[in-house]
């Protein structure tokens, strides 16, 4: 025990709320980080697969020719080889009206896209691999097929998967009112078809894998690049048939994923399999056309929406039929309908709306599947709902901002049911628009645009407001119907022997800073200091269940967790340091690893109770000593709804059609901010791929059904000069009712920046009556617009 | 192909000799050969800029290189920056300004900017995004970049 330290303990800073500098990154800006490329058991074999080259082809046969002569070469697998190893992955779903598609690891029978996995290739070096790719030869017999989801929902469509029955293996309708009635009587209504064209992930770490089979245990180890390692776990177990104390699933550092690393692979099965098959640990490390080519897409619907309000701007009706192409297959665990029925079911995003009709179709086409990308849906829905909001204030004649005023919910309103069944509750609606506005000085700027516009410069203003449901409880499926929970995380708290603390999760960080920013949560709660917590993760070894970091939900379910965790383990704590101090135990206070009596000038570190507790046997009695440990489980139940409202100026170059975003600010309401560096970077950083969605990045397959943009040379995604400064408001509304208040963010700012580039460009290119319908709005697309309105405007 | 070529290189000041095949990049040699798995692979196109090395002093796309043609080269990577315990300048900036997220692009960032200050004025913003436009970031979105190499132009002034 030590004198009493006159510092008071209340004095003491909060950890939650500080700017504290991340854990994770001496290790990653020292050089060593440990990827899953980074790990090399010895005697590893190395994969390289043969994908198709076909959109839609039967296979009739696969040659080796004189591959095995190749030096290094080990063995060579198709799917024939490994049937009956395992039992391939259903992405089952409670949905109606729902066909779930079968994963395998290797393509069977036919191929479904290009790029699909065919032959696999396994040599004691990766050159060795791709050597002996050269000599195989497989023969398809082409089946007709339709690329476009306009085509592939036609009833005699060429079918992809026969035993559907359909190509369209989704569909849903979300209804509330009369929504006819309300379009046929409205005095003014807008309407257009919109699409954002498809997108990938891009994460600097292309998709890797290493499995081992331990011939002792008969357990297998998965290191992936994954951010699902729970999931992922789960479902291996199942096709393997290995319980999950034989099945392990890690995620050592992952370089990004942003929804690309969130779903089961192929790959994934295909390492496991030979793992157990050759006794080898197998590594496969996915190139960038692979992974380009192979990694879960996103977006790609077609919206046709229309919106009709009243001559005061007041939303009357709203109606869409959404068409979702989602490849080839559906993925684990979220299916095909993650994307589509999000969009329909957020199309009416923050705003009062009494009449809705959106249905969604999600058809199969020969293309790699859709699966999670940042923001899921809400791109997609927000940028057209935006879209129609504008459209419908200039057919009015009303400023947007006004518009918008006029129809987002107010506090007073919350919880607001919005027509398609979501719940939003208390969050800065209102106060975000007003806080996008006030930074920019609105007014101000619009005089600045006018000024540009007279001058004959493109120049425009776009904004768009949003809202989204993060850190979701059991009440809802993160995705619709699917078999696994996503509502709980469990936070195990240790304090061992040398007073050290250890905290496990089963969230799985890949560069949101969770080490970190769960130990800020740890140390206030349990009152210790943060540089003695480790933080431990994507392990499916380290609590019972876990999914993983996904649909911003790791602060708000991992911090709830955290905090349960450490406060029974505060109890404990404080109850042996009572004894010891022989101190009420309500007159304790622990911060900063130090434990203080109020009533008395005795104090005790954590690393001395933790001596007492497990070393000096007797100086707790038997019956009193209990571990410094918790494990606890948190389940938010509902989600919280974090709202936001993104503003941008952009210029357009006359001459060669580029677009150059001058301004940019986002107001977002996340609730109570645990690091507010780690937030501006998950804003800043999702606002460029936003703007990349916008401007840039466009996945494209021709008619003949073959991937075009295969290099980033030809996806561009957004560089230093493509992003402007951000400016961000931080608006701290009423804090939600989970444990710590705080709400998810990672995502918002993929959300809002599409939507609000593609209206301050329609507001540029107003003067020419164009209004952007489908993003990115490449120099391309804008030429186009233009000549097309400048043909229109010759014939008027 | 497959016979060897002896090459001798200085990586981070050690000199190492290895027998490889001609055809080796020289980011599998550095990663696979030497263990040095701090630079990264991101694009094998000389896209992204993860895989940036020192090559006797300048910035080098080591994808796009053989190693064979380093032979009696000096190579610097992200490990000869500094260490968990004691991070190099730029690494430290890095972590002052949260300049990293999932840390894949790091490496090659780092390298990168090595490079840009020994060689560039970095003035202003403008010059200093124009230095980073070879490497792609995909997590912050640059404005903390940016604010690390601000602060490190600004600490080591004007180029002579």
């Amino acid at each position: 025990m030590s004198a009493f330290d006159s510092s008071s303990v209340e004095m003491r800073p909060k950890m939650v709320g500080q700017r504290i500098k991340r854990t994770e990154d001496p290790r990653l800006l020292a050089g060593v980080g440990r990827y899953v490329d980074d790990i090399s058991p010895q005697g590893t074999l190395h994969v390289a697969i043969r994908r198709s080259d076909q959109p839609h082809a039967r296979i009739r046969g696969i040659h080796v020719g004189e591959a095995f002569t190749v030096p290094g070469v080990v063995a060579i697998f198709d799917a024939t080889d490994i049937e009956g190893d395992f039992k391939p992955a259903v992405p089952t779903s409670k949905m109606k009206n729902y066909y779930a598609t079968p994963i395998w690891p290797l393509a069977r029978g036919k191929v479904r896209y290009v790029g699909e996995p065919v032959v696999a290739v396994v040599a004691e070096s990766r050159y060795a691999a791709e050597d002996a790719l050269e000599h195989i030869s497989i023969d398809y017999e082409p089946l007709p097929f339709a690329i476009r989801q306009i085509d592939a929902v036609a009833d005699d469509a060429p079918l992809l998967h026969e035993e559907a029955g359909s190509n369209v293996i989704i569909s849903r309708e979300f209804k509330r009112g009369d929504v006819d009635k309300a379009i046929a009587e409205a005095p003014v209504t807008v309407k257009g078809v919109f699409r954002m064209t498809r997108k990938t992930a891009v994460a600097m770490e292309n998709r890797s894998y290493l499995a081992e089979w331990d011939k002792r245990r008969l357990a297998l180890t998965l290191h992936s690049s994954t951010n699902i390692p729970g999931v992922i776990r789960d479902v291996l177990s199942s096709c393997f048939d290995l319980p999950g104390n034989r099945m392990r699933v890690v995620a050592p550092d992952v370089g990004g994923s942003f929804g690309g690393k969130g779903s089961l692979y192929s790959e994934e099965m295909l390492v496991c399999v030979l793992a157990r098959k050759l006794g080898k640990p197998i590594k496969y490390i996915t190139d960038r056309l692979e992974d380009l080519s192979s990694t879960s897409q996103a977006f790609d619907e077609l919206m046709d929406v229309e919106l009709a309000v009243d001559r005061d701007g007041k939303l009357l009706g709203l109606r869409a039929d959404v068409i979702g192409d989602i490849g080839a297959y559906s993925i684990y665990p979220w299916t095909g309908a993650l994307e589509p029925v999000q969009v329909v079911s957020f199309l009416p995003g923050p705003y009062r709306l009494e009449h809705y009709r959106g249905r969604i179709r999600g058809v199969l086409t020969p293309k790699p599947p859709t699966g999670p990308y940042r923001g899921v849906g809400r791109p997609s829905s927000t940028f057209a709902m935006e879209r129609l909001i504008d459209m419908a204030a200039r057919k009015i004649g009303m400023d947007p901002v006004e518009m918008r005023r006029r129809n987002l919910i107010t506090a007073d309103e919350f919880p607001y049911r919005t027509a398609s069944g979501i719940i939003w509750d208390k969050s800065a609606f209102q106060e975000c628009l007003q806080g996008a506005c006030d930074h920019v000085d609105y007014p101000a700027l619009v005089r600045e645009r006018d000024k540009a516009r007279k001058e004959g410069r493109w120049v425009g203003i776009g904004l768009s407001s949003y809202a989204e449901l993060t850190g979701i409880g059991s009440r809802i499926s993160v995705a619709p119907g699917m078999p696994i929970n996503t509502g709980t995380e469990t936070s195990s708290i240790r304090i061992d022997a040398t007073g050290a603390i250890t905290a496990a999760f089963g969230i799985s960080s890949h560069g949101q800073g969770l080490e970190t920013t769960l130990a800020q949560v740890i140390a206030d709660e349990l009152g210790c200091k943060m540089e003695d917590v480790e933080v431990q993760h994507g392990d499916s070894a380290l609590v019972p269940m876990s999914t993983g970091t996904f649909a911003s939900r790791s602060a708000v379910l991992g911090g709830g967790a955290a905090t349960l965790a450490s406060r029974v383990v505060k109890t404990k704590v404080l109850k042996a340091a009572a004894y010891l101090m022989n101190q009420p135990v309500e007159e304790l206070e622990a911060a900063g690893g130090i434990i203080r009596s109020r009533a008395s000038n005795v104090s005790m570190t954590f690393k001395e109770v933790a001596n007492a507790v497990y070393s000096q046997m007797g100086s707790i009695p038997h019956e009193q000593r209990e571990d410094l440990v918790a494990s606890e489980t948190y389940d938010p139940y509902l989600g919280t709804a974090c709202s936001s409202t993104h503003l941008a100026m952009v210029e357009i170059d006359p001459e060669t059609y580029g677009v150059t975003v001058r301004r940019y600010v986002v107001a977002e309401d996340c609730g109570r901010i645990i690091n507010p560096m780690i937030v501006d970077g998950q804003v800043q950083g999702a606002v460029a791929q936003g703007i990349g969605a916008a401007l840039l990045e466009e996945i494209v397959y021709d008619d003949q059904g073959q991937f075009v943009t295969a290099s980033l040379a030809d996806y561009l995604v957004p560089v230093a000069t493509n992003v402007p400064q951000i400016g961000i408001v931080h608006i701290e509304a009423d804090l939600p009712n989970n444990i710590g208040g705080f709400r998810g963010m990672g995502e918002g700012g993929t959300i809002g920046a599409p939507a609000a580039i593609a209206n301050a460009v329609s507001d540029a290119l107003s003067p020419l009556g164009i209004e952007v319908d489908t993003l990115p709005v490449t120099p391309e697309r804008i030429f186009r617009m233009i000549e097309a309105a400048r043909v229109k405007s010759t014939a008027d | 192909m497959n016979e060897r070529t002896e090459i001798t290189v200085s990586v981070n000041g050690l000199s190492y000799t290895r027998r490889i095949e001609p055809r080796m990049l020289l980011t599998d040699f550095l990663r696979h050969e030497l263990g040095l798995t701090g630079t990264h692979v991101g694009c094998e196109h000389g896209v992204c800029g993860a895989c940036t090395v020192l090559l006797d002093g300048r910035s080098a796309r080591s994808c796009l290189m053989l190693a064979v043609q380093t032979d009696g080269a000096d190579i610097e990577t992200v490990e000869g920056q500094g260490t968990v315990e004691n991070l190099g300048r730029i690494q430290q900036a890095f972590r002052d300004h949260h300049g990293l997220q999932c840390g894949f692009c790091t490496p090659g960032f780092v390298m990168t900017i090595a490079d840009m200050l020994r060689h560039h004025n970095l003035d202003n913003d403008e010059e200093i995004r124009e230095a980073l436009s070879g490497n792609i970031c995909r997590c912050t979105g640059y404005e903390h970049i940016v604010n690390a190499v601000r602060e490190l132009a600004k600490e080591r002034g004007a180029l002579k």
